[in-house]
């Protein structure tokens, strides 16, 4: 129970960051239908918007679908190896494709799996001549898991590690095997974050533009980012633009809704994420297979991740490292990550804390749950406004008021911390609630409040959920391109951006480069994200 | 929120580093990102520029040409542009449409491109022409017509841009409607079964052809002299098509709303003279549009020339260019 000052303050808190979020996308949405334009040509939604719109839903399910169930298993394995080599290292890996721009990452997968790659060469040299093709359907849903899988297995770790010790104590003195195991503990802490983690991924495969455009094929295969980002850049139609916005928010939405997966969660357990020591899985074969899986998976990262280094190592990267150029896109990169994500966590907590207040009472009311669904659905909806449409907006309405330049850097940090919201609550939110549940009512009969509630409390079973979280934030914001696009002036580079302008001048070798230190930048903030846990997962181990 | 506070003094401050001094001329160009690039053309530019006269250039860039007429649209008559520098000939008409821009008024008569584009609005400081750029060690005997390329073998793939969001795939777009018209469809769905894939922008295709994944890219035939000039290799050619080539003209204008249009038609001046021109080629990548006062490297003469032009008349393709994609859309998403 939360005092009557508490709860009021968190539902304030966590309205002023809703109505923040939503201002922030409705003037952009607003200055856009104001500004003065044509009407729409022609009509906005044809037959052709019907088919793309089947397309988009049709690869988000399928590549949802198959990242979540590829993670499960390899979730289960690490969760039970608390203990493997280099589990921590693999962990970090698996925050590393969101931190390096699609075209750097769709590359290394063309490499791998390409006409030329290192897949189809070994299929002809065994004497096949029917080489794997990469593009179509096949390739868009292969690069959604490499980019996806790996976000989901880490949510779904950090669920099983959740898990109180005491469980697996008690689990292996019943002698339970690894199928009750499996019924009793390991899926119903998976379950529960299922829904937040498959809605997180549909909408990032939803909303896909270069990799579906690249791997796709032919325009057979778009999505409808691609016709907004069409509407808005090549047309300048700022209403068709939002009206296929609208019907892109609508339809993913309501395609959410239908599979139950905007809900809410309902963690328990422990709220100390280290893992715990586990006694099951023992036996040879579950051995073998926990190495199998946690293998492939690590091969399938790494492959495509490999051929980026060897490329990137062809580069002269001391010239590299030096260049002015470099440096100032670094600084200004670290500056807009640590920004955005500081953002992200203090919107974060606003949330988590309003949607925590509201229900904070024996029987909450119908109007506190919808609020708490609203907060949680408000951080999860932004990823469907496309940056290009806030970016334009947000344009026209700081216009009047001078230089946009001036303001760039801010609108890159606050486009870029909407993005990195619904990952941030999904790290930070299921600790936090099982914090909260175990712990508010001790704290309310101790009387501790304020900052020493925060630091004695809440700080440390926090920090590491908190840790997890900014790192995520950090590598979204530092491979966004997307949202500098429009305002990119010499004045603002970040290093996605250099890559790109690398790229776009035949100078491919330095591209190649920039990836290699953009991924080495984005290891190096995960790594600082999670130093503590390498101690910690030995300690378990002992 | 709070916290985040903390940051926006540091967020500000980089914003304010490049404020540039103050002078008593000055001139905004608006342009692409690669032209203001340190080895791109802009920084040589301006230094020439400067030199004539006592003024200062400042340059603001903005991804491409597309990228600059829709900034342009978004400003309006507030904006502080003077001149607007890589427009191209494909989507002259509808930047003239906007009513942003007025007559140049200068001589160009030094000017001769390909096509022979004259405008009384959009000064033309280089051109290239859409040509498949291919990798000689891969492919031996490259296509040497458009029709060869429509129908040769499905399994020699090439690589397309977008025509929704790419200049060069809008350019190819052209190229194809330019040689077959009404019969253009039918070309698209034999054409398809050669198209490895369809990438959103120019770079993402050329990165798949000097990655190996695909031999034959559509670039333009200034291309092998980046390879030649700046990496001393043959390996990648242009392929010359015996219909002809379709050529992107890029081009200069000057705002309506411009505060020193005589400082501003000076620069139009410039840009058809040597000073300029001397510098395009090895640094933008194209053709000069005007004399310059240096022989052309060497490795430009080695340049696939091609023998005819094509180039629609951009008010013709302002008119249509919704008619075709939904053409070319049929044709390479149908079954």
């Amino acid at each position: 129970m939360l005092t009557p000052r508490e709860r009021r303050l968190g539902v304030a808190g966590g309205a002023i960051a809703l109505a923040a979020v939503l201002a922030f996308m409705m003037l952009a949405l607003l200055a856009l239908l104001a500004f003065p334009s044509a009407p729409p040509g022609g009509t906005i939604v044809t037959a052709y918007t019907w088919q793309i719109l089947q397309f988009t839903l049709l690869q988000a399910a399928l590549s949802t679908a198959l990242s979540v169930l590829l993670a499960v298993p390899v979730a289960l394995a690490l969760a039970r190896r608390p203990n493997f080599p280099l589990r921590t290292w693999i962990l970090r890996l698996m925050v590393l494709p969101m931190g390096l721009p699609v075209l750097v990452v769709a590359l290394g997968l063309i490499a791998v799996w390409g006409r030329q790659g290192v897949a189809n060469s070994l299929l002809m040299i065994l004497g096949m001549d029917q080489p794997i093709s990469i593009y179509g359907l096949g390739g868009i849903l292969l690069a959604h898991v490499f980019f996806n899988l790996p976000l989901a297995c880490r949510l779904a770790v950090a669920a099983l590690d959740r898990l109180p010790g005491e469980y697996w104590k008690l689990a292996g003195s019943l002698g339970m095997g690894p199928l009750s195991v499996l019924r009793f503990l390991e899926w119903p802490a998976i379950a529960r974050v299922l829904p937040g983690i498959s809605s997180l991924v549909f909408m990032l495969c939803a909303t896909s533009f270069t990799i579906v455009l690249v791997l796709g094929g032919g325009p057979a295969a778009t999505t409808l980012e691609v016709a907004i980002y069409q509407s808005l850049r090549f047309d300048f139609d700022p209403p068709r633009a939002i009206a296929l916005s609208l019907l892109q928010v609508a339809v993913t939405a309501s395609v959410l809704c239908l599979l139950g997966l905007i809900g809410s969660t309902d963690p328990t357990g422990s709220s100390s994420s280290a893992p715990s020591r586990r006694y099951d899985g023992t036996s040879l074969a579950a051995r073998l297979w926990d190495a199998l899986v946690v293998l492939l998976s690590v091969f399938f990262l790494l492959l495509p991740l490999a051929a980026i280094v060897i490329e990137g190592l062809q580069a002269d990267l001391g010239r590299l490292l030096t260049s002015d150029a470099f440096i100032e896109a670094a600084t200004s990169s670290a500056i807009i990550a640590v920004a955005s994500a500081v953002l992200a966590l203090s919107a974060s907590t606003l949330l988590i804390r309003g949607r925590l207040a509201a229900i904070d009472s024996r029987r909450p009311g119908v109007a506190a749950v919808a609020y708490r669904q609203l907060l949680g659905a408000s951080s999860l909806l932004v990823l469907l406004v496309p940056p290009v449409v806030l970016g334009t907006g947000w344009f026209l309405l700081l216009r009047p008021l001078g230089e946009v330049a001036r303001f760039a850097p801010i609108l890159i940090v606050a486009i870029n911390a909407l993005m990195a919201l619904p990952f941030v609550m999904r790290v930070l939110e299921p600790t936090w609630e099982a914090h909260h549940a175990r712990t508010t009512r001790l704290v309310a009969s101790l009387g501790l409040r304020g900052f020493r509630k925060f630091w004695y409390v809440d700080r440390p079973i926090l920090v590491k959920p908190a840790a997890l979280a900014l790192s995520f934030a950090m590598a979204l914001s530092l491979g966004d391109l997307g949202a500098i696009a429009l305002f990119g002036s010499n004045d603002l580079v970040t290093l996605p951006w250099l890559l790109y302008s690398r790229l776009s001048s035949y100078r491919t070798a330095d591209a190649d480069g920039l990836a290699l230190i953009l991924g080495m930048i984005c290891l190096a903030l995960t790594v600082t994200g999670t130093f503590h846990q390498t101690d910690r997962s030995r300690r378990a181990a002992d | 929120m709070y916290k985040s506070y903390l940051f926006l003094p540091f967020v500000f401050s980089f914003a304010f580093t490049h404020v540039a001094a103050a002078q008593d001329k000055s001139l905004t160009i608006y342009t692409y990102e690669s032209f203001t690039a340190e080895w791109g053309p802009g920084p040589k530019v301006k230094e020439e520029f400067e030199k004539t006269c006592d003024c200062m250039v400042n340059f603001v860039s903005v991804a491409d040409g597309v990228a600059l007429l829709s900034r342009l649209k978004l400003e309006g008559e507030a904006t502080d542009a003077d001149l607007a520098l890589g427009l191209d000939t494909n989507i002259a008409a509808e930047a003239k449409a906007t009513g942003l821009f007025e007559e140049h008024r200068v001589d160009i008569a030094a000017v001769e491109v390909p096509g022979a584009y004259r405008d009384d609005v959009f000064v033309p400081y280089d051109y290239g022409h859409f040509a498949l750029v291919y990798d000689t060690e891969v492919l031996s005997a490259p296509p040497s017509s458009m029709k060869e390329l429509v129908e040769g073998d499905p399994a020699q793939k090439i690589v397309i841009q977008d025509p929704r969001t790419s200049t060069p795939g809008l350019g190819f777009l052209l190229w194809v409607k330019s040689v077959y018209g009404d019969q253009a469809p039918e070309a698209w769905r034999k054409l398809r079964q050669r198209i490895l894939t369809v990438t959103p922008g120019w770079s993402e295709a050329y990165g798949l052809l000097t990655k190996g994944e695909v031999p034959m890219v559509l670039s333009y035939t200034t291309s092998p002299a980046y390879h030649m000039v700046a990496e001393g290799t043959e390996r990648y050619q242009a392929a010359s098509f015996a219909e002809g080539h379709y050529i992107q003209i890029e081009l200069v204008g000057l705002l309506k709303t411009s505060d020193s249009k005589e400082l501003a038609r000076q620069f139009l001046q410039f840009v058809t003279t040597p000073a300029f021109q001397n510098v395009i080629p090895t640094n933008n990548w194209m053709m000069p549009a005007a004399a310059m006062s240096e022989p052309l490297p060497e490795a430009f003469s080695r340049l696939v020339k091609p023998q005819k032009t094509f180039l629609m008349d951009p008010q013709h393709v302002a008119d249509n260019r919704h008619a075709w994609i939904d053409e070319w859309l049929a044709a390479m998403s149908g079954q």
